[in-house]
């Protein structure tokens, strides 16, 4: 599939800044912290699972998808949500438990919702592969082209939830894909030691649809085999299965010492960041520009910028506000 | 449209499982974002016959038989209500629940807080619930009190098929989960026996009993007797009896457990300043302990005697019937725990 150049640029400023993104969080997350670490200190308590390095998943699927089409994503959420254009003040904010977060500090990063993209991710494993399939069963109810997306990694293809929500979308042949993003690591345990088969997309198999495994964590491989899977789920050609190979470059949350990570993986991470190669690649190609790059970067810190300053300002609920929403 | 606004329409008396479908049949036309699921509820009308004449008047797009995956086709009543269906969706067996309830309380019960009220969760979650004809316990439990523990969903139990059609059209059109659970013992199936009091007139036309009401089914002055679902008949039951003794017992049916209906509650136990629980939920942490609780935080002052219960012993539901029947909560204990309670002055 050729790629539009405005597509490439589309692809790597989202990556750009979902990158700048959790660096502004990552530094704002330690921030009272140290010297001693307590997850429950400084601005933004809890756990913190960065996606760095898995972006290419992110773009390559979300390049294809329209505000209307419903994507379900996992406790790793903000490189999807960015893609997908979640309002990225309000996630900001939220990230910071503040009263102006997309949920008013209800939810927090593992719990991003912004019903003006169809978003929504949830800190279970596999747990929004069922409503994905639902959502799309809706789209289709309503008579419109929607599909839906359920982003899940790869711990996620060995739970119950998997399994019957790919059987499920097989019977019911609604437009949904669902996109694996495999990082080799369910926490500090080896897919290699908790998965029978080496690539998921031959569990699809198994369900009657299409599987691809995409290798590389590279967003052109991923935009074009997403594209097929879309076009598919948008024709009325039902579900497909997506493995796409990609790179975890932190731990599982941060202040994870990641000691079971063998050395020489650590020590290649900073060569394996999907980021530069791609820019590298389209700019040895003539597909960008310094001064597209530099245009790009500069908007990406600046949007950053203004989402953090948002978060910052804005103010923490009120205790009164715990007991709202409990109920519609 | 309230429950005096039907009266002079015409009516049929209905068991409460076709009550339940004439609720479901009547919002399907009504709302065509209405669909309803679960495992054989098309072409066989559901196990308890909740969901007959569906599938023919609807069609398989609305009214689908799921594989048997609760898991999948829970989350996926969530992802439709996200969307803007109004998914009924059906968990056979209340017992059930131990392979699909991350997808009720972790996204029904939570989308709608988590995302700050931008995404409500209407959907209804049918459930069969209770024993009492030797299927043992993973097909015969209440659980009322573990789905009502957790906050995010409406819960309600009808004790007749007018409460059943009224309520179920009220979960329906409400724009949070309900978990409607719905006894078997009331059910009206012939092959299950059926409870007689729940055989009742119930209008043709919709309307709705509203979330959260409980009725006063028999007035009294002595001592209130609370129940809901079988154990209102119970209640009734053991009212009767207490009547011949001279007892003037109140008979409250809560009808929801979530939200709870305090004010009817109090005001009963302010009257007789007495009160027997009765719940066939097992014993401990569950629905008799939190209305006894309520009752002593506001209207301790009236109590005449310590609140008591009756409930299931906190023991796996056994098969035998020698072993099952007596467990169940029945007349005799609530008449003896009235009595009791009429000693202390």
């Amino acid at each position: 599939m050729a790629i539009e150049k405005d597509v490439h640029h589309w692809m790597l400023r989202k990556m750009l800044l979902s990158r700048r993104f959790e660096e502004a969080i990552k530094a704002a997350y330690m921030e009272g912290k140290s010297p001693r670490f307590n997850m429950a200190d400084g601005p933004i308590p809890g756990e913190m699972h960065l996606s760095n390095g898995q972006e290419p998943c992110a773009v390559g699927v979300c390049a294809h998808l329209t505000d209307h089409d419903v994507v379900t994503a996992t406790h790793r959420p903000h490189h999807i949500a960015i893609a997908k254009g979640v309002d990225l003040k309000g996630m900001a904010a939220e990230i910071f438990g503040k009263t102006t977060g997309l949920s008013g500090g209800r939810g927090g990063h593992m719990h991003l919702f912004d019903q003006a993209v169809n978003f929504s991710c949830s800190g279970i494993i596999g747990e929004g592969m069922g409503p994905a399939v639902g959502a799309a069963l809706g789209r289709r109810l309503a008579g419109d082209e929607g599909i839906a997306v359920s982003f899940i990694g790869e711990g996620a293809a060995n739970q119950g939830a998997f399994h019957e929500s790919l059987n499920l979308a097989a019977v019911w042949n609604v437009g949904v894909v669902f996109v694996i993003e495999d990082n080799a690591w369910g926490i500090s345990v080896s897919k290699r030691s908790s998965t029978a088969v080496a690539s998921n997309a031959e569990r699809a198999v198994a369900y009657g649809m299409p599987g691809v495994r995409v290798e590389g964590n590279d967003p052109e491989a991923i935009y074009s085999a997403a594209g097929e899977a879309v076009e598919r789920a948008r024709s009325g050609g039902g579900p497909s299965l997506l493995e796409l190979s990609t790179v975890r470059l932190e731990g599982h949350f941060m202040g994870d010492a990641e000691q079971y990570r063998p050395r020489e993986e650590m020590d290649g991470l900073s060569q394996n960041d999907p980021i530069p190669r791609y820019s590298e690649s389209l700019a040895e190609r003539g597909l960008l520009s310094a001064e597209d790059q530099e245009n790009m970067e500069r908007e990406a810190q600046d949007a950053v910028d203004e989402a953090m300053a948002y978060a910052r300002e804005s103010a923490l609920p009120e205790v009164h506000e715990a007991y709202q929403c409990v109920f519609a | 449209m309230t429950a005096q606004a039907t009266q002079g329409t015409a009516s049929q008396r209905l068991t409460i499982a076709r009550s339940m479908a004439t609720a479901i049949a009547g919002e399907m036309r009504a709302d065509e974002r209405v669909v309803v699921m679960g495992e054989d509820i098309a072409a066989l009308g559901g196990v308890f016959g909740n969901c007959q004449g569906l599938l023919d008047e609807f069609g398989a797009e609305r009214v689908r038989d799921t594989p048997i995956s609760e898991t999948a086709f829970i989350g996926a009543a969530v992802g439709m209500a996200s969307v803007g269906l109004r998914p009924i969706v059906e968990l056979m067996f209340v017992d059930f629940f131990g392979v699909c309830m991350d997808a009720i309380y972790n996204l029904a019960a939570k989308n709608c807080y988590f995302s700050g009220g931008q995404t409500p969760i209407p959907m209804v979650l049918m459930t069969s619930v209770g024993g009492g004809y030797g299927d043992a316990g993973q097909h015969s439990q209440c659980l009322y009190g573990t789905f009502a523990h957790l906050p995010g969903m409406k819960v309600v139990v009808p004790s007749d098929a007018y409460d059943a059609k009224g309520l179920l059209v009220a979960a329906i059109r409400d724009p949070n989960p309900v978990v409607f659970m719905y006894h078997k013992a009331l059910q009206g199936m012939g092959w299950l026996g059926t409870e007689k009091g729940t055989v009742v007139d119930v209008p043709d036309d919709s309307y709705t009993v509203d979330l959260g009401k409980a009725a006063i089914k028999r007035p009294g002055s002595d001592v209130s007797l609370v129940g809901f679902g079988r154990t209102l008949h119970v209640a009734l039951a053991a009212a009767d009896a207490l009547a011949m003794e001279g007892v003037s017992a109140e008979v409250i049916d809560l009808r929801s457990l979530v939200p709870l209906d305090k004010e009817t509650l109090l005001g009963s136990v302010q009257k007789t300043g007495r009160m027997v629980v009765i719940d066939d939920d097992y014993l401990s942490f569950g629905v008799s302990g939190e209305l006894i609780a309520t009752v002593c935080d506001g209207a301790f002052s009236s109590l005449r005697a310590a609140p008591a219960r009756i409930a299931h012993p906190d023991v796996p539901i056994p098969f035998s019937p020698s072993l099952e029947r007596p467990l169940l909560p029945n007349v005799e204990q609530v008449v003896a725990a009235a009595r009791q309670q009429m000693e202390t002055r």
